[in-house]
């Protein structure tokens, strides 16, 4: 499994789960799990997924979600899963 | 499967308190290089350089983009220059500069020679062309070290260091005297150290390596601005928490640019290590800490714990920690020591006495353009003896400011920032620097 993180923040508007889903069901992503809070006063939406059976490499799918954040006036962000489990699991 | 709470936590360390790996550093031996005819050599470490890291860079951008975090720096080390050159070293110079251009790296470390006892005749002929290769060459760093606990201090190589100091800031005087920031003196230098101007690859090291250094002072400060008024047991757990954090990412980056280039991961760097932007700077945690200002009483203690404290962290996030690891105190490149020392709240005197407890030494500073080099030598000296009896790495990186007095201020842009000219005290040691020889290396035992 390679576990990557989606991130998109800025202010809240309707469709965005359903357009990032919708643009990761066309590169055969499999979504994880999805939660949604406030960052520094941000709506920010996090999703994790499985890049594993994806038809591209990383910057190939961090390049098709560019413009959905583009439509949604949103920062969207990929980055890998490793990360956070570096820095907060022993 | 998500903890939002840990997410958040590590975006808001890299997009708001500056968070990021200071430095991804290649070492490369050149040894294999060194032949009878300079131009050969000279050939040779271009072409070694060129070809094993060529893909650094573009390694380096492609992690920043997949793990989302900044690694701010791409480096390159090389052997002693010294040990490589058989005759003039300056068209050395001249081919490393070359090499670190087209391989796109920002610095590249190792004009180097290390005559902690002694010199030889290369070492000799190496410090003599350090001013013309700082004033000629762009991305060469270059350092010297001058003593070791094992050694002692080598006092003829002090001496010469002053002259050598006055002109590189001389031959450099219409870039605010910028030769001197790329060359250090050193005491117990290290054989992995990836940050500059001090990185080389020492005789023990492997044919190649990679050694990263983090950051983020950013990040601890944030963390005590949550435990204001907590006693010292919390500050030193709460660093430790934020240290171990820190250096689990330096590892995994470490790791994944080891695997990616094929070369093998050398050590993690614990420094915590300032830049001029606003909120990355270790004076700044020392004053959330409780001092008003850096360099008042206190200064000392609160840089102690904290030096301490990141260590103690940041071991157990990596499998080799290893290089300078301790807190930086550069001044021209920390907003909170600028302003000390622009106020005259912090001194040249309480900078040295905060380098016996942290790393590296006098770092950044710069002084007035007329201080004689004799003066100089004086302050590597102290420097040195500071770091053979307490056994650690100390330097001296200081910036002759050609042309400017105390309370003026030089620039050299980026990360090596501005520095306001710091007064140096005029009393003579011409007599003691002139005596040259050796200071013996010091009894290790009877600590007090």
């Amino acid at each position: 499994m390679k576990k990557a993180l989606i991130s998109v923040s800025g202010a809240d508007t309707t469709g965005i789960i359903a357009r990032v889903a919708t643009k990761l069901y066309e590169m055969n992503i499999n979504i994880l799990d999805i939660s949604q809070t406030i960052l520094s006063g941000c709506f920010t939406m996090m999703m994790v997924v499985d890049l594993e059976g994806a038809d591209r490499d990383f910057s190939g799918v961090a390049e098709a979600l560019q413009p959905i954040g583009d439509m949604l006036h949103m920062e969207i962000h990929l980055q890998r899963m490793d990360i956070f489990d570096a820095m907060h699991r022993i | 499967m998500i903890n939002t709470q840990d997410i958040l936590q590590t975006m808001q360390m890299i997009r708001e308190e500056h968070f990021d790996i200071r430095t991804i550093t290649l070492g490369i031996n050149l040894l294999p290089c060194a032949s009878e005819d300079v131009k050969r050599t000279a050939e040779r470490v271009y072409d070694k350089i060129t070809k094993t890291a060529e893909h650094l860079v573009r390694t380096g951008e492609d992690i920043e983009k997949e793990f989302g975090i900044p690694i701010v720096n791409k480096r390159i080390a090389v052997t002693p220059v010294s040990m490589i050159a058989q005759g003039d070293p300056v068209p050395i110079a001249f081919a490393l500069d070359r090499a670190a251009k087209q391989v796109g790296v920002n610095f590249l470390g190792g004009y180097t020679a290390l005559m902690q006892k002694g010199a030889t005749d290369s070492d000799e002929r190496l410090i003599q062309s350090i001013p013309q290769v700082m004033s000629e060459t762009d991305l060469i760093c270059s350092s010297v070290n001058i003593a070791s606990t094992r050694a002692g201090i080598n006092m003829n190589a002090v001496r010469e260091m002053g002259h050598i100091i006055r002109r590189t800031a001389e031959l450099t005087r219409d870039r605010d005297s910028l030769g001197c920031a790329k060359l250090v003196v050193f005491a117990n230098a290290v054989e992995d150290n990836p940050f500059m101007a001090g990185a080389f690859v020492g005789p023990g090291e492997p044919e190649t390596v990679i050694n990263v250094g983090v950051s983020g002072p950013g990040v601890v400060k944030n963390a005590l601005e949550q435990i204001k008024g907590e006693p010292f047991d919390v500050v030193a757990e709460t660093i430790k928490r934020t240290a171990f954090k820190i250096t689990r990412v330096g590892q995994l980056v470490a790791r994944e640019a080891s695997s990616r280039l094929n070369i093998p991961f050398g050590i993690v760097d614990l420094s915590l290590a300032p830049t001029p932007a606003r909120g990355d700077s270790v004076a700044q945690i020392l004053e959330e800490m409780g001092l008003e200002s850096v360099g008042g009483p206190g200064t000392t203690a609160a840089l102690a714990l904290l030096n301490d404290a990141v260590k103690k962290g940041g071991v157990m996030a990596s499998n080799h920690v290893g290089g300078l690891s301790g807190a930086f105190i550069p001044v021209s490149e920390d907003a909170g020591m600028i302003k000390a020392a622009a106020s005259g709240k912090l001194s040249l005197e309480k900078l040295e006495a905060m380098t016996a407890v942290c790393s590296v030494g006098l770092d950044m500073i710069a002084i007035p353009g007329d201080t004689d080099a004799v003066t100089i030598s004086g302050i590597i000296a102290d420097e040195a003896a500071i770091g053979i009896i307490n056994q650690k790495t100390t330097a001296v990186r200081v910036i002759p400011a050609i042309g400017k007095q105390a309370g003026d201020t030089v620039n050299f842009g980026g990360l090596l920032g501005h520095a306001p000219v710091m007064p140096v005290s005029r009393v003579s040691c011409e007599s003691f620097i002139a005596r040259g020889g050796r200071i013996p290396a010091p009894l290790n035992s009877l600590k007090n």
